[in-house]
């Protein structure tokens, strides 16, 4: 028994920590936001360069085959650097589906690319995760797909989209194909990108294997990647809190003296550490127990989705006045956790799933 | 206990149900961003002019001059949230200034200031905090030092809502630099066009101008400007603050809010399913429900206690704590509500109410920590209501 990250996995977590804090200090985050640009392209590069679109590549098709805890310590990372790049569908997501029910060809054809960062791919599946909004809706036929997709991930400039019809069959989608329209959506968090798609009679290859299967796997990879991400922007966010309090005074002496001070960031550690742990269990779940990965994930995702809000919101009272402003750029970090919380599903979906996946209730 | 509304007002209410039909057409729509809209101010006056605003002010201050009545006030804020139709302005001048300089100021200055403000037609910022000044209030250092009649300020102010667009301040600044912290302190109102004033608007999470820091070289204002005079200031704030407390924790306000929320889960819908069918978010939203008419039936006990020169105690000290948390766990329910709907922001196509809550989410987290945050509300709490012995000062190093 040993419950813990490897050398190799610290070592690595170490290193895009390292490239981050260069290539993304808050300086960068602030322009790109304001550019609204959402794949910053000195950010990109400097990932790319260390290898982390093919993370979870098979070696076959020019990736480095590390497990989904592996790319669980790289989100968390983007998270606590509130990184202004592609991950959740394009590192994670549409290869999970690959890999999991691409046929050969499908995988030659996609894999090799995505895992060189050359291409990048979206998902449009949120229907099927958080449930449809009035107005979505995806039909299948004859090879061709019709319909909205309300919320899709990172589907701008991607050259593949994996798509969801409303009967859960995934298909593969060109970014370019024709009847295929995007319209990018402003969210709080201006450092990812969230689209709603419109497809007008466009042309879709249906995923080849057990589709059921590689949606089910998706959405828990996104679920536990997501929970990563609310993870690294919750630890940035009490790390920050503890600083200002050490530094800033009032009634003349520093406020972390204050035991209601000390207290909120004692409890914002005591609720956000345990889900490290926890997410850590649902990402080896994902690799190696996968009849647990879904309830784990689910779990991991509602739980980091309530700790992060809390820390979000106690890390902002920590910072007093300053905390409301845009001048220490807190609110990145505060909007990260929001966005988080909403993709794939919000808390109490997440658990009437895991009850369901326990039996404990009626789907 | 008395809650019977008798034949008379019945009759009061079959008369403010009247007045809403006839002119709920002039209710505005828009609001104006910092300062009233032109259709604001018109249905400002309409609203005093009938009673329906600034009900218990003397008429001779331009308020309707009614007696206090709970009853009455408590018809006019069921019908008008019941019609949907806006109540009277709330801003730090009508909710914060007023009610101070009733209690305080000279007759002159309560003559020339209350009407136009009640009117939304003067727009007032509050100048309390500065960078080193925020939960330790008392410590401000912006100055104030005598000049024949006049002072001449130098300083700085930080955090204040609406500086940019205002055309008054209410301003603490430091008179007598030799008494101790909260006796050197005095309360001076001026007009914001008055040269030396500079306002830089600071952006906040929400992403807009919200508030502004405000520089002061060399302001000079008559000391006839003063309320309740020299050295007063810190005595004067707190009866500012206790009103902006009971306005930021305003009731009525989430009950507005909380009916907001009813409609829109009535409307929204997952997989076809209308959200006021999930029985785990409508059972968060009754949670909230029990606490918004806590709160609303507490505001009630605290109008009678007041209008009987009671002390409620710890009762009025819990207002702004928890009435700010009721807010903010409306606009989370919202948020959650609406999913990913919830997260959209600036002109995105989808957004719901305008993104209104989304808005909300982050600016009453804001009002959690403006005018005292939760923790000094705290300190409060168990200091003065429970009368707990205050947290040792801090060793000297
Ligand atoms: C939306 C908004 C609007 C505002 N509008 C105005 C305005 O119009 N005019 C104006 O003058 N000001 C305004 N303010 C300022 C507001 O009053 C201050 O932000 C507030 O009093 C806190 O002061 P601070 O920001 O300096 O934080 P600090 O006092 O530095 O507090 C930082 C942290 O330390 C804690 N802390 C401090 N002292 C203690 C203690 N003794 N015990 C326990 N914890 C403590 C606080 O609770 C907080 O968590 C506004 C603020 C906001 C957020």
């Amino acid at each position: 028994m040993e419950f813990g990250l490897s050398q190799d996995q610290k070592l690595m977590q170490e290193s895009v920590r390292r490239t981050l804090e260069r290539v993304a200090p808050l300086e960068r985050i602030r322009r790109a936001a304001g550019a609204r640009e959402t794949v910053a392209a000195d950010i990109w590069e400097a990932l790319v360069g260390l290898g982390l679109p093919g993370l979870i590549v098979p070696e076959e098709f020019g990736g480095s085959a590390l497990g989904l805890l592996d790319a669980a310590l790289m989100a968390e990372m983007l998270g606590r650097h509130v990184a202004p790049v592609p991950f959740l569908a394009t590192i994670v997501m549409a290869p999970a589906a690959l890999i999991e029910a691409g046929s050969d060809s499908q995988k030659e054809t996609w894999l090799p690319k995505l895992a060189s960062g050359e291409i990048r791919a979206g998902v449009a599946v949120s229907e099927r995760a958080s449930g449809a909004r009035e107005g979505a809706r995806i039909t299948a036929s004859g090879g061709r797909l019709n319909g909205s997709a309300m919320f899709a991930f990172e589907a701008q400039g991607a050259d593949l989209i994996i798509v969801a019809d409303e009967k859960g069959a995934l298909h593969l989608v060109a970014g370019k194909a024709a009847g295929l329209t995007l319209t990018p959506l402003e969210t709080i968090d201006l450092t990812r990108d969230l689209s709603e798609l419109h497809f007008d009679n466009v042309e879709a290859e249906p995923l080849a294997g057990d589709s059921g299967r590689a949606l089910s796997r998706m959405i828990a990879a996104g679920r536990i990647i997501l929970a990563a991400d609310t993870l690294g922007a919750g630890d940035m966010m009490i790390e920050k809190a503890v600083d200002y309090a050490r530094e800033r005074k009032q009634f003349g002496r520093v406020i972390g003296s204050f035991q209601a001070v000390k207290h909120l960031c004692a409890e914002m550690a005591a609720e956000l550490e345990p889900g490290r742990a926890l997410i850590w269990y649902a990402a080896h779940a994902f690799d190696t127990l996968p009849d647990d990965a879904s309830l784990m994930a689910a779990h991991a995702k509602a739980h980091l989705s309530e700790a992060g809000r809390f820390v979000a919101r106690t890390s902002t009272e920590v910072h007093g006045g300053m905390g409301f402003t845009d001048l220490l750029g807190l609110h990145y970090w505060f909007k990260r956790i929001g966005l988080d919380r909403q993709l794939l599903g919000g808390p109490e979906r997440l658990r009437h799933e895991a009850a369901v996946a326990q039996g404990l209730a009626a789907a | 206990m008395d809650l019977s509304y008798g034949p008379q007002y019945e009759a009061f209410r079959a008369q403010v149900r009247h007045f809403i039909e006839t002119h709920k057409d002039q209710a505005p729509r828009r609001f104006g961003v910092s300062r009233p809209a032109p259709e604001v101010l018109a249905w400002q006056r309409l609203l005093i002019d009938n009673g329906y605003a600034a009900r218990t002010i003397p008429k001779e201050y331009g308020g309707f001059g009614a007696e206090p009545d709970i009853l009455e006030s408590r018809i006019i804020a069921e019908e008008f949230t019941k019609a949907g139709v806006p109540t009277g302005l709330a801003n730090q001048g009508i909710s914060m200034f007023v009610p101070t300089l009733l209690e305080l100021g000279t007759p002159e200055q309560k003559a020339k200031w209350i009407k136009p403000t009640l009117r939304g037609e003067i727009v007032w910022c509050q100048g309390y905090s500065e960078p080193g000044s925020g939960s330790d209030l008392a410590s401000l250092q912006t100055h104030a030092v005598e000049d024949g009649d006049d002072f001449i300020i130098n300083g700085q102010k930080i955090w204040t809502s609406t500086a940019h667009a205002a055309d008054m301040m209410f301003c603490l600044v430091r008179t007598e630099p030799d008494k101790p912290k909260h006796e050197g302190i005095s309360y001076l109102i001026f007009s914001m066009s008055t040269p030396g004033i500079e306002v830089r608007p600071l952006t906040t999470m929400t992403g807009h101008a919200e508030f502004n820091e405000v520089f002061f070289t060399d302001v000079r204002v008559p000391q006839s400007q003063i309320v309740a005079g020299r050295g007063q200031g810190w005595y004067v704030a707190n009866a500012t603050l206790k009103h902006e407390r009971g306005m930021l924790g305003d009731p009525n306000q989430a009950g507005t809010r909380f009916k907001e929320i009813v409609d829109l889960m009535s409307r929204e819908t997952v997989d076809g399913t209308r959200l006021i069918d999930n029985p785990v978010m409508r059972d968060r939203l009754m949670a909230l429900q029990a606490r918004v008419l806590a709160m609303q039936f507490h505001g009630l006990r605290l109008l009678t206690a007041a209008q009987k020169g009671e002390d409620p105690g710890i009762a009025r000290l819990i207002v702004k704590l928890q009435g700010c948390e009721i807010n903010h766990q409306l606009a989370a329910l919202a948020i959650d509500v609406l999913g990913e709907l919830g997260v959209l922001y600036g002109e995105s196509p989808h957004l719901r109410a305008g993104g209104v809550w989304q808005h909300r989410y982050m600016f009453d987290l804001g009002l959690i920590i403006g005018g005292g945050t939760a923790q000094i509300q705290k300190n409060i709490i168990s200091e003065r209501g429970l009368g707990m012995p205050r947290e040792p000062k801090a060793a000297k190093a």
